[in-house]
């Protein structure tokens, strides 16, 4: 027994000298205008497994360089890879890879081929930080990558239209992954995962993308703590996934007829909790989602806070604070499948007799005219006319047209405490 | 000074004036005498510029009355009901006419505002004040810019005989003065010794136009309410040859 | 002219039904604002009663007002005075007055609570439907005659302006929506003033709703520099036309 563990804890120590070593032994390429190697490319070539490739500041101008060996790209004080509007700038075609400190710019476009900044190419326990991406097509793309870290990075595009640019972050059939404080701008969709899964989304921002802050299809088992995503043109859109987690993340100012603080489309068995909506045209948009727990999320001032369509179910909607929504709940379906619990609605006008905290009659949140509203747009111009409260009063009185299930039997009294 | 000429006025269906035409002087007082509707109120509305008359002039001083208002600095107007807003004082009414007719408070006669005692009432508001009282104020802003016509709608309608009385004085001493007065009254016996000229109206027509001298001459009369109804007799037989005897009663 | 209006704005000043109307404004204002915490709900409830109580008193009071005055507007007509400037003194007496109390009664409330572009908006918007009831008011005082159809005449213009309009446009939307009627609701919306005022709120607190394609499109038309002006230019028109025929009107009426 004792022998065993001795034998276990030689066998580490060997194994972390080994490591060491391999370290320690690992060269240092240093490349730069003023040094002997002037270009990346011939440092890459001379480069050994574990080297490091350092790179001076300064502009250049290689075309596509290929990082086919286990090394460490790293940047000093930032210098510029240009792919001058032609080619795909850093590609990597090895596993173990790390690109570091790199302003990456100007891909070339093609409408028939994903250019990127950076591309992985089936590859895993690849490094992207701290760089910055402008002006690529695809900023950091990942084709079936795996445990790959993407950290730190920075990427800004100015596309004007949604064909005309790719995606930020953009992974397709990769495993494992962390994503982690990126900032992602003007870009198609800021990040884009599809066939992605077991992977960590946190603390990136991505802001004023052209179509999706967040985009992901089957993409399941992933979670998404601590994003803001705020003014995208379509905010937030999430299909045909099970298992998803998202807490934490903020969803603001995605305004438009078609833009939702999130989308969520064929979603199965996932979580939403302790998240903002704040200022979305819709902050919620539900499409054939079942099992959903929406939980303890604040929605602030958007103008409709769930549009529940009618082919969701079983999705629990509780213990959430609205407040100056403009409507609460939205649906075109009269079958109520989904329950509504404890939550805090601003525009509840009951009372707590036995002040037990939990108003004694119940809240219904989908008001008459939301519902003309959603059948008849134009009808939006007369909200708020005397007329209207006056058939919202009337049918709060007698429901007729507004789903009678549909209802929060126990609504809080105050804003639940988050 | 003023010269009625062709007024004809329809208010919808009902003809209120019909092709009237008359002169008026100064140092005349004249008494608009005729029953309920026959038009003297209207007559003395379209001299005040208030009704608009659908056909004819009316001249004040040789110059035409349409569209000018300059004229009415020279005419004082005692409206049969004097209503004013009710949360304004007397004192207040009395100020923003003054303050209308831009005449130095030197010049301004207040002679009856002494009369009926309208300094002790200055911060009653309207709206508390009798209707007798409220005539007197009427009164009061009538006689008050020393105009040289008056026009009196029913000036002694509400008031006790007192100052029905001083009112009345007050009149004679303004014909006095060379001004035109012109009167309606109900009460003829009140128009005794006061009146010069009379013209008697009916159905918007002017029956007759006369001095008083000239009437009580052709009457033989000499009370006014005597001379009126013989006079209509008289004409009532020069046209029809029978006797309404029904009119004395419309207006007695 | 100046110091009639000034013994008119005094006179209604001191009528009790004034006195209580700016008390019962002070009061609504200042408790909605106290007992919500938060201000733009304050806001919201503040809009149904500027929407509703500020054109009913504006065109009730007024038309009871021009009606009770009318031996007051006879006396004033014998007098050397323009007749258009008598009726423009009543006017703007009128429109100081309740200007006045709508100022003092919610405008000190919002200004303290609401201090915001939303708050000024909705300031505006009651002092200008302040004005535009008085001026419909005149123009229908001046045209009917007798007090009781006059007064009954001022219930059913506001009756028209705070429901029957938006209950017509409904109707007209709910009929026509299978065509692109989003333009055609902006220019129907101009021809009523509380329809206008409510449209121009509405872009502020329910600004997230309103982004959405439809509200984009009222939001593109009002929301804009030249939108406010256009809506400013209307309310001004809907102050103007009405005062202008109105004074037309009188000054060939028969007193």
């Amino acid at each position: 027994m004792l022998k065993t563990t001795q034998n276990i804890v030689l066998l580490l120590c060997l194994w972390l000298t080994a490591g060491l070593a391999t370290q320690l032994l690992a060269g240092t390429i240093r490349v730069g205008k003023m040094r002997a190697i002037k270009s990346i490319r011939t440092g890459i070539g001379i480069a050994k497994s574990g080297d490091t490739v350092l790179v001076d500041k300064g502009l250049y101008r290689e075309g596509n360089i290929i990082i086919d060996k286990p090394i460490h790209l790293t940047g000093m004080q930032r210098p510029v890879l240009d792919g001058q509007n032609k080619y795909e700038i850093i590609s990597i075609k090895s596993d173990h890879v790390t690109v570091d400190g790199f302003v990456v710019k100007a891909s070339g476009q093609s409408s028939m081929q994903d250019i990127a900044g950076i591309r992985i190419y089936n590859k895993r326990d690849v490094t992207i930080k701290n760089n910055i991406l402008e002006d690529n097509f695809f900023g950091i793309y990942l084709q079936q990558a795996h445990n790959c870290l993407i950290t730190g990075n920075k990427l800004r595009a100015h596309g004007k239209a949604e064909h005309l640019i790719g995606n930020g972050i953009h992974s397709w059939k990769s495993d494992s992954l962390t994503i982690k404080g990126n900032r992602i701008e003007g870009h198609r969709d800021g990040i884009y995962l599809e066939f992605t899964t077991n992977t960590q989304v946190r603390q990136n921002t991505s802001h004023g993308n052209l179509r999706y802050g967040l985009h992901f299809m089957f993409a399941h088992h992933n979670t998404y703590t601590h994003n803001t995503f705020s003014s995208n043109g379509a905010g937030v859109a999430v299909m045909y996934t099970h298992h998803v987690h998202m807490k934490n993340n903020i969803f603001k100012d995605n305004w438009g007829d078609s833009a939702y603080g999130i989308l969520l489309k064929e979603i199965s068995d996932s979580d939403i909790e302790n998240n903002r909506f704040e200022a979305n045209t819709s902050a919620i948009f539900m499409e054939g989602a079942s099992r959903v727990r929406i939980k303890n999320n604040i929605f602030n001032a958007n103008g409709w806070a769930l549009k529940i369509q009618a082919s969701c179910m079983e999705n629990q909607i509780e213990k959430n604070n609205f407040l100056g929504n403009t409507f609460d709940v939205a649906t075109n379906s009269s079958l109520v499948l989904n329950t509504f619990d404890s939550n805090y609605w601003d525009k509840y006008e009951g009372y707590d007799l036995d002040k037990n905290g939990i108003g004694d009659i119940p809240y219904r949140p989908v008001s008459l005219y939301s519902m003309i509203v959603e059948r008849f747009p134009p009808a939006m111009i007369l909200f708020r006319s005397f007329m209207v409260t006056l058939l919202d009063r009337t049918e709060k009185m007698i429901p007729g047209m507004t789903p009678e299930q549909l209802k929060d039997s126990t609504p809080a009294m105050k804003p639940v405490q988050l | 000074m003023i010269s009625v000429k062709n007024i004809s006025k329809r208010f919808g269906k009902f003809q209120a004036l019909d092709d009237i035409s008359f002169q008026c002087e100064r140092g005349q007082c004249i008494a608009l005498i005729g029953s309920n509707g026959s038009g003297k109120t209207t007559i003395i509305k379209t001299i005040l510029g208030m009704v608009i008359p659908d056909k004819g002039i009316i001249e004040f001083e040789g110059k035409s009355i349409a569209n000018d208002w300059t004229y009415r600095n020279d005419i004082g107007y005692m409206p049969q009901i004097g209503r004013y807003p009710e949360n304004m004082t007397i004192g207040q009414v009395l100020d923003m006419i003054s303050d209308i007719r831009k005449i130095p408070e030197k010049s301004l006669d207040q002679e009856l505002y002494e009369a009926f005692r309208i300094g002790n009432l200055l911060n009653k508001k309207m709206g508390t004040l009798s209707g007798g009282t409220r005539q007197k104020v009427s009164a009061c802003l009538a006689f008050m810019f020393n105009s040289k016509v008056l026009i009196l709608d029913e000036p002694s309608a509400g008031l006790d005989p007192i100052s029905s009385e001083i009112l009345r004085d007050k009149i004679l001493s303004e014909k006095k003065k060379n001004k035109l007065v012109i009167i309606t009254s109900h009460i003829l016996s009140e128009l005794d010794d006061l009146v010069t000229n009379i013209i008697y109206v009916q159905d918007g027509n002017i029956r007759f136009h006369e001095s008083i001298h000239a009437l009580q001459r052709e009457t033989g009369e000499e009370k006014l309410s005597r001379v009126i109804t013989s006079m209509l007799r008289q004409e009532d037989a020069k046209q029809n040859g029978v006797q309404p005897k029904a009119l004395k009663d419309q207006w007695l | 002219m100046k110091k009639m209006i000034k013994y008119i704005v005094a006179d209604i000043l001191q009528s009790r039904i004034m006195i209580a109307y700016t008390i019962i404004l002070l009061v609504i204002s200042f408790s909605v604002f106290a007992i919500e915490d938060n201000p733009a709900k304050g806001i919201l409830s503040l809009l149904n009663i500027i929407l509703f109580i500020v054109p009913l008193v504006s065109i009730i009071f007024s038309t009871i007002y021009i009606y009770n005055s009318s031996e007051f507007i006879e006396l004033l007509v014998s007098q050397p005075l323009q007749r258009n400037a008598i009726w423009l003194s009543m006017f703007a007496g009128l429109s100081l007055s309740l200007s006045l109390a709508f100022l003092l009664g919610s405008g000190i409330v919002i200004l303290v609570y609401a201090w915001s572009a939303t708050g000024f908006i909705m300031l505006a918007s009651g002092i200008l439907l302040s004005n535009v009831f008085v001026a419909v008011s005149l123009l229908a005082s001046v045209r009917i005659r007798d007090k009781a159809r006059g007064i009954g005449a001022a219930i059913m213009l506001w009756l028209y302006f705070a429901m029957l309009f938006d209950t017509l446009v409904l109707f007209l939307l709910l009929q026509f929506s299978d065509y692109p009627i989003e333009n055609s609701v902006v220019a129907l919306t101009a021809l009523n003033p509380i329809d206008l005022s409510r449209v121009l709120i509405l872009l502020r607190i329910d600004v997230s709703a309103m982004m959405g394609y439809t509200g984009a499109i009222f939001r593109d038309f009002f929301g804009s520099t030249s939108g406010m002006l256009i809506a400013l230019a209307m309310m001004l028109t809907w102050i103007g036309l009405p005062a202008y025929i109105s004074t037309a009107r009188f000054r060939s009426k028969d007193l």
